[in-house]
């Protein structure tokens, strides 16, 4: 039927539904012609719950990433010293930092102590904040690792095809057969005890490094099935063909045209793989196979604190929280996203 | 007063949504009937409204967002402001519908006969083996082959055709007096639709179904409609016979869609024709008659909004929305290429 | 069966046998090859004694190439004989001691989280933007925010230890009080659960909706059947599959090692406590072994859901692949 203009036509097949009044609408700015990446900018800002939480976590890091200053100028002290024989002014009288029983004084709210002191007369505070530095870094750095694994294993099973994509895939099914924390745990055992030492590649057995790429392994095959899965349907579309008719090589394809549209698949899954990677870290770190000690993690406290509950509850309370605000942020500013890519599917939510 | 012989009757249908952009006005006041024993297409492009009214007599577009307003009379039953309780009776019973695309429309985890099936006994009071023997009739009925057998098929199980056959004989399992066609045939291959329209032309004309059908595609209109209305933008522009539009079209937009039809009978011209620009947003559609921005012969009464009124003396039922007076249509529509279909001697 | 089922079957159960047969060889490279250092001195645990550590060279045959290795890996696995040089206890027998307390945790999360998941997220989605529905995606997002062990750690000790509501952790075998059996479990399985609540209600909510707005709804309704029935029959069966496909595979995941987590804080004493032990004491057998073990959990899982799947779903029973 040729009504008026091409996309007329493409689009005469569909006929009106509910779904598609906000295009009778006609949304302002897509008439104004801006691109779907400056439209969902614009959704997410409007998003303010969504803005907030994504503060929030970068707040967090912020302060952890302040810690060394919290550490020299509020505390004056360091995440490893230890006070047990100390003594500290709480409403005025001297306390024991440990008293004789091994219970460690609560929050005092104060400059010293500010979240209380741990079983062995540690500032809880600061651990928290050196603490909290590791489990934050290794998060963002085992999900940029999932990323960049998974992105390129993903792009390549799906647009070669073949060969590739049965080693691939068959990889992947490898990797997914093992539990996460188990591959985790065992990975982190292994590795703590002495380092890893492939060839050029030697890692001590304490770096924070091997949590990070056991994390970021572990976690290949959730990033990678979708990408793959995408890949393999962009490469039958139209401007895929057409971008080979011109001449292109395989590879410049995979980057001008398949990657921008898979693009969105990862913005979605970073917050997420984020969140994961925190609180996988925490479980390993909890298990004794991630952060080794003296280094701290939170999910490290927690274990600590885990053995002192029944007299100090706050050891266990007030790391796990930080892990639950971290990721809580993390996961409402995820949900943001996803709504702002896709806002259809909000739209009949409102129904 | 509904007309004697008036299956369903519309008056002043309006339906507009609340979207997150604003209000939208799908359906403009839309008034039109329906009589027993014939096929009425409503023709016009996406975002018409047609859609949307044809959904509306079904209650399907009832919602927290949706306003509602007007009146549709069917078999004596007020549609519009009927409970959900009296609707849900209705449909599917007296009053059916076969949507465009068959391969979605049906579950894709039970098996044909089932939904049929189904749909027999939200009604009646039927053994299963009753109905099931009544569904395999129906499927026969409408041609597909080996019924028997196919009835215990999953839909994915069959073609695109053998699908609308099925939704077909669905629709019909209750005996409803009138059926609503909302673009049938338009997710299917051309000789599939051919076989299709045949299809429904043949249970107008030997089961007296009355059939609303909703479509953009003129072809399929001049294979089976008895009238037609043209609706542009939420409005009805062009009512009448089949003759009466395709012959002596009054309204620039009926032009306009029959211009673009690829002729036999003419040298084959340059470039296809085509009406200019595109349909208005509903959510600030342009004021008074609404077709006025593509419209290469508006003037200055245009911006008043031209009532759906009878305005070729010789024939009251063919009306129009065009301010136009009728002897200037006769000269427009006849200057140079822009002829009207042209009667047969 | 059909043939082209049953061929179906045994394609599954040869990928199978490989997936398993490459996740040996993976646990074989992490434990022996891939950490610097003697491996036998890394068996014999934290404190090694020469005599021990010369033993274990000669029983793993580390001098001999890698292949033979390997097979010495698995006769050890397979015999039944191996044992923890720490714990001095036959692996095999622990973790077969372990399996039903694991079952009993594993088995009543996934019920209990599978129940109230489809019930919260069924109600979500039929008040789609009003505040309740607002409230519950809060709560399911804090639900999935939670580590385990915390959350666990946390009910052990308010409701179990100070509150004496709940015992403070253990396990009781079912044969010996079926009550105290299942009261011991109450905090556990709730623990376990949240997170797979949050989850689950979530990923229902946004499957019902998006089922809604599906052709053969409309056709559904326009059938002129009861809302009742649309919802039920149509808009749950169509959206429970993937539903059903995920928690089986999470199920498989929590008996494979899911469940180390909450079988520590709470002491139950399983196979997940087990592998916890043992990661703490760096004792290298029984992690083997548990993994070994949750790896064929999942792998059996993973099939049995690609069967469940086909056997839901009639469209993909021919072609093997959902064509939606």
């Amino acid at each position: 039927m040729v009504f008026t203009s091409r996309d007329e036509a493409e689009s005469a097949g569909t006929e009106f539904s509910l779904d598609s009044s906000e295009q009778l609408a006609g949304d302002p700015a897509e008439r104004a012609g801006l691109g779907p990446w400056r439209l969902t900018g614009r959704r997410l800002r409007r998003d303010k719950v969504a803005i907030a939480s994504g503060i929030v976590f970068v707040l967090l890091i912020a302060a952890c990433l302040a810690a060394p200053l919290w550490a020299s100028e509020v505390a004056e002290t360091t995440p490893e010293e230890n006070h047990l024989s100390d003594q500290v002014l709480i409403d005025g009288k001297p306390t024991d930092v440990v008293d004789m029983l091994g219970k460690p004084i609560g929050p005092t709210w104060n400059g010293h102590f500010f979240l209380g002191a741990d079983g062995n007369g540690r500032d809880i505070m600061v651990r928290l904040l050196y603490g909290g530095r590791n489990s934050l870094v290794i998060g963002l750095a085992a999900a940029l690792g999932t990323i960049a694994m998974g992105l390129v294993l993903g792009l390549l099973a799906g647009y070669y095809r073949g060969r590739a994509d049965s080693v691939i895939s068959w990889a992947m099914d490898v990797l997914w057969a093992f539990p996460v924390v188990l591959l985790g745990v065992a990975l982190g055992t292994a590795l703590a005890l002495g380092g890893l030492d492939l060839g050029p590649i030697t890692i001590q057995g304490d770096s924070l490094a091997i949590p990070i790429l056991i994390i970021s392994i572990a976690y290949i095959p959730y990033l990678a099935r979708p990408v793959r899965g995408q890949t393999l349907a962009l490469r039958e579309r139209e401007f895929v063909e057409a971008a080979r008719a011109q001449g292109m090589g395989s590879m410049r394809v995979v980057f001008t045209e398949v990657l921008p549209n898979v693009a969105s698949t990862l913005v979605v899954f970073l917050p997420l793989l984020v969140a994961n990677a925190i609180l996988l870290e925490a479980a390993l770190s909890f298990l004794g196979a991630g952060v080794q000690p003296p280094q701290a993690s939170w999910g490290t406290m927690i274990a600590e604190g885990v053995e002192r509950i029944t007299s100090a509850p706050h050891l266990v309370i007030v790391p796990g929280a930080m892990l639950v605000l971290s990721v809580l942020s993390l996961n409402i500013f995820g949900e943001g996203v996803r709504d702002a890519l896709d806002p259809r599917a909000r739209v009949r939510i409102e129904h | 007063m509904s007309a004697p012989g008036s299956l369903l009757d519309l008056r002043d249908l309006a339906v507009s949504f609340n979207t997150e952009e604003g209000l939208v006005q799908a359906v403009d006041g839309v008034s039109i009937e329906l009589r027993a024993g014939e096929v009425l297409a409503v023709v016009g492009e996406s975002g018409s409204g047609k859609s949307v009214t044809a959904t509306t007599l079904m209650g399907l577009t009832r919602g927290p967002n949706a306003t509602i307003a007007g009146s549709a009379t069917f078999e004596g039953t007020e549609l519009i402001s009927a409970s959900d309780e009296e609707l849900r009776a209705i449909r599917g019973n007296r009053l059916a519908m076969i949507f465009q695309d068959p391969m979605s429309s049906l579950d894709p985890v039970y098996r044909v006969v089932d939904q049929i099936v189904e749909q027999i006994q939200a009604h009646r009071d039927t053994r299963s083996g009753e109905a099931r023997e009544r569904a395999i009739e129906l499927l026969d009925a409408v041609g597909i082959p080996d019924a028997a057998k196919r009835a215990d098929s999953y839909p994915h199980e069959f073609s695109g055709g053998m699908r609308q056959r099925a939704m077909i004989a669905m629709a019909l399992s209750l005996e409803p007096s009138l059926l609503i066609a909302d673009e049938p045939t338009t997710a299917l291959d051309v000789t599939v639709q051919a076989q299709i329209i045949d299809l429904l032309r043949d249970l107008n004309q030997r089961r007296d179904l009355s059939i609303l059908l909703i479509t953009h595609d003129i072809g399929v209109v001049a294979e089976i409609a008895d009238r037609v209305a043209v609706m542009y933008a939420g409005r009805i522009v062009e009512q009448g016979t089949i003759d009466e539009i395709f012959y002596e079209p009054q309204h620039p937009y009926t032009w306009g869609l029959l211009d673009s039809l690829t002729r036999i009978d003419r040298p084959r011209p340059k470039r296809l024709s085509q009406i200019p620009g595109m349909p208005p947003s509903l959510l600030a559609p342009p004021r008074g008659c609404h077709f006025r921005p593509r419209c290469p012969h508006a003037f200055d009464r245009c911006t008043e909004v031209p009532s759906l009124l009878p305005r070729v003396a010789a024939a009251p039922g063919h009306l129009d929305r065009c301010w136009l007076e009728p002897a200037r249509k006769q000269e427009l529509r006849q200057a140079g290429d822009r002829d009207a279909l042209e009667q047969p001697r | 069966m059909s043939s082209a089922m049953a061929r179906f079957v045994v394609r599954r159960l040869l990928s199978m046998l490989l997936v398993l047969f490459a996740v040996s060889v993976v646990v074989f490279l992490i434990f022996n090859v891939l950490p610097s250092g003697d491996p036998a001195v890394r068996m014999a645990g934290k404190i090694p004694t020469e005599t021990q550590v010369e033993a274990i060279r000669e029983e793993w045959g580390f001098d001999e190439p890698l292949y033979v290795q390997y097979g010495t890996m698995m006769k050890q696995l397979f015999s039944g004989e191996m044992i923890s040089y720490f714990t001095r206890q036959n692996v095999s027998e622990e973790i077969w001691k372990g399996l039903p307390r694991t079952l009993s945790l594993a088995i009543g999360a996934a019920i209990l989280w599978m129940a109230l998941a489809i019930a919260l997220g069924l109600y979500s989605a039929l008040r789609a933007g009003a505040f309740s529905d607002r409230v519950l995606t809060v709560l399911a997002l804090v639900g999935i925010s939670m580590p385990v062990f915390w959350i666990g750690a946390l009910m052990s000790y308010y409701l179990g230890y100070k509150a004496g509501i709940f015992p403070n952790g253990g396990y009781v075998e079912f044969a010996d009080s079926p009550f105290e059996w299942l009261w011991h479990l109450v905090l556990p399985w709730t623990a376990l659960s949240i997170l797979f609540i949050g989850f689950y209600s979530r990923v229902l909510r946004s499957d019902i909706l998006e089922t809604m707005g599906e052709d053969f709804v409309r056709t559904a309704r326009a059938k002129g059947l009861s809302e009742r029935r649309v919802l039920l029959k149509h808009v749950l069966r169509n959206s429970l599959i993937p539903i059903v496909t995920l928690w089986g595979l999470d199920f498989g995941a929590v008996i494979a090692g899911g469940a180390i987590l909450t079988e520590s804080v709470f002491d139950i004493q399983g196979v997940g406590q087990y592998a916890a032990d043992s990661i703490k004491q760096l004792d290298l057998p029984p992690i083997m072994a548990v993994t070994m073990f949750g790896a064929f959990f999942i792998v059996v899982f993973n099939a049995m859901v690609d069967i469940a799947y086909a056997a839901l779903d009639p469209r993909i029973r021919l072609e093997g692949r959902p064509s939606r």
